[in-house]
């Protein structure tokens, strides 16, 4: 016990081919630090400490260089005391000769003697600070390096400063690496941003457009805007992803686009149209296909709905009698919250039918008219608000309060998706 | 065997497990053991140095750093190493490295580290 060796007393000279080694040991490790670190701090925290062991330094610091405020601050320190400033301002005569300089170690006690520097009055007070190394990338000044004594009391030899200049191009690639994710995620933040707004007004104008063709047929008011909110239940029931429903909604919303050229008195005829009016009804599809195809949308598939909504899975539909699997899923899915909109609301000809009438004809159409699946969607929802089972009250606000209570409209919604789940989709050959 | 002890405590033992935390015991009032483990040679080694501080600002007066679980001192061990030394100093206390080993104090008398502290052997 205490046995006391004086190892320096005892020791041969310092060997330059450790040192080096020691120093390529350091200079490896920095590497690696800069390269796998995801935590910023603790890159140059560790940083710091490679360096200041690679050559038995005593005392430093690494600042980082912002333009826009003109001033270093710290962002790591090792016995420099309280007294030596968390940020020093630079001015652009600093800026521009440290630049100039490059990433070399600048001697403090020559720094009177750089005329290029025009420093501010910290660098000849900084007393345990020996050199000073900007450090520039790319011609950009990034950071600074500020190193105090040796602890073997030496002074710096050119090598020295080569391992030290080595090192600080590494930190100040760390610090170039950190500023570029900053200003990426900045920019990423602002399109992010761009994109929400340019979303909101996209589905503000997609829902005036729906206003503007339900405006044209007094009787059907609201019916795209019901339609684009079932279609949305639907595909929220089929389990799409959330950016896909918001689709689906729009391309509820806009199917009948087209009949913003059809004549008003054919819309709004109180009575049967003949076959003239209906061929030119019937043209709304198409039209609306061509009106929306034109337009950049956010999902592909909002002009394919409006051209085949009124397709039928028996192929008894229009404007191209589509069989089944030829009908894009987004227009079977828009056929049927048309259709379920069509028999749940009044028409200048016919009161809207019972909810149990429309789940009968729902039923009975299912694998004609409609895809089963997706029927058995639009019934799911139905029941997960019947049953209590949802809180959501969506079809309530649709349909009413009466409508949706009607006596044993529970047990039918179940014995039908019971039945449907078993019925196949008619598949005829084309 | 030595005990985890607060400053103050007259006798210590040491257990196996406090060679791996760089927890401090003290033999005599005013003299610290803190165990450099393998912490020494990542970030984490900081709590060496921490520890040395709590130690000093307990009133140890004279730090003794044990390396006989350190296999190797990195570039980070030894500028934590240096911050104990620096600590040292402002506190008016005296450093010793106990149980270096030798490719170790080679490399501590290479950068200097050996001018600021005895190395003891136990
Ligand atoms: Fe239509
Ligand atoms: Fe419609």
């Amino acid at each position: 016990m205490n046995d006391l060796l004086n190892k320096t007393a005892e020791s041969p000279k310092t060997n330059g081919g450790s040192k080096i080694v020691h120093a390529f040991g350091a200079l490896a490790d920095l590497g690696a630090e800069v390269a796998n670190r995801s935590n910023f701090r603790d890159t140059i925290r560790t940083s710091l400490h490679l360096l200041l062991g690679s050559l038995g330094i005593m005392r430093g610091g690494v600042a980082r260089y912002s333009r826009f405020e003109g001033e270093l601050s710290l962002a790591a320190v090792r016995g420099l005391g309280d007294e030596f400033p968390l940020a020093i301002s630079l001015t652009r005569e600093d800026e521009r000769a440290f630049l100039e300089c490059g990433t070399r170690a600048l001697e403090v006690a020559d720094a009177r003697d750089l005329t290029l520097l025009s420093l501010s009055g910290w660098i000849l007070e900084a007393k345990d600070i020996e050199l000073i190394v900007p450090l520039v990338v790319h011609d950009e000044l990034l950071g600074m390096l500020f190193i105090g004594e040796k602890a073997s009391g030496e002074r710096y030899t050119t090598h020295d400063k080569d391992v030290i200049c080595a090192m600080g191009r590494h930190i100040g690639v760390a610090i170039s690496q950190r500023n570029l994710l900053t200003e990426l995620e900045r920019k990423a933040d602002e399109t992010r941003k761009l994109y929400d707004e340019m979303r909101t007004t996209y589905n503000d104008t997609v829902r005036a457009f729906a206003a503007a063709i339900d405006s044209k047929d007094k009787y059907t008011e609201g019916h795209s805007t019901r339609v684009g909110k079932y279609t949305e239940i639907i595909a929220r029931e089929l389990a799409w992803a959330e950016d896909e429903i918001e689709g689906a909604s729009v391309a509820g919303y806009l199917h009948d686009v087209g009949k913003l050229t059809v004549e008003r008195k054919i819309i709004n005829a109180p009575y049967k149209i003949d076959a003239k009016e209906s061929k030119e009804l019937n043209r709304h599809p198409a039209v609306g296909y061509e009106i929306l195809m034109p337009i950049h949308h956010p999902y592909a598939d909002v002009p394919l709905a409006a051209k085949y909504h009124h397709e039928r899975l028996d192929g008894r539909g229009y404007p191209d009698g589509l069989y089944d699997r030829e009908i894009p899923y987004i227009a079977k899915i828009v056929n049927l919250a048309d259709s379920f909109d069509a028999m749940t609301t009044d028409r200048p000809y016919k009161r809207r039918r019972s909810a149990p009438d429309v789940v009968e004809d729902l039923r009975r159409n299912s694998g004609l008219q409609f895809a089963p699946e997706i029927t058995s969607a639009l019934l799911r929802g139905l029941l997960r608000e019947t049953s209590g089972d949802s809180k959501n009250r969506r079809f309530r606000k649709l349909l009413g309060r009466d409508y949706m209570e009607t006596e044993n409209l529970t047990p039918l919604l179940r014995k039908t998706l019971d039945e449907i789940g078993t019925t196949q989709a008619i598949t005829l050959s084309v | 065997m030595i005990h985890d002890l607060e400053v103050g405590t007259a006798a210590a033992v040491v257990s196996e497990d406090v060679y791996f935390s760089p927890i401090a015991t003290l033999e005599v009032p005013h003299k610290a053991v803190v165990y450099a483990g393998d912490y020494l040679n990542k970030l984490s080694g900081e709590s060496v140095e921490r520890e040395c501080r709590q130690r000093m600002a307990e009133g140890a007066t004279e730090l003794i750093v044990d390396f006989s679980r350190t296999e190797i001192v990195n570039s980070i061990g030894v500028s934590i190493l240096l911050g104990v030394i620096d600590a040292a100093k402002s506190n008016g206390a005296t450093v010793a490295f106990a149980d270096v080993n030798e490719g170790t104090a080679e490399l501590f008398e290479m950068l200097g580290v050996t001018n600021h502290v005895r190395l003891i052997n136990n």
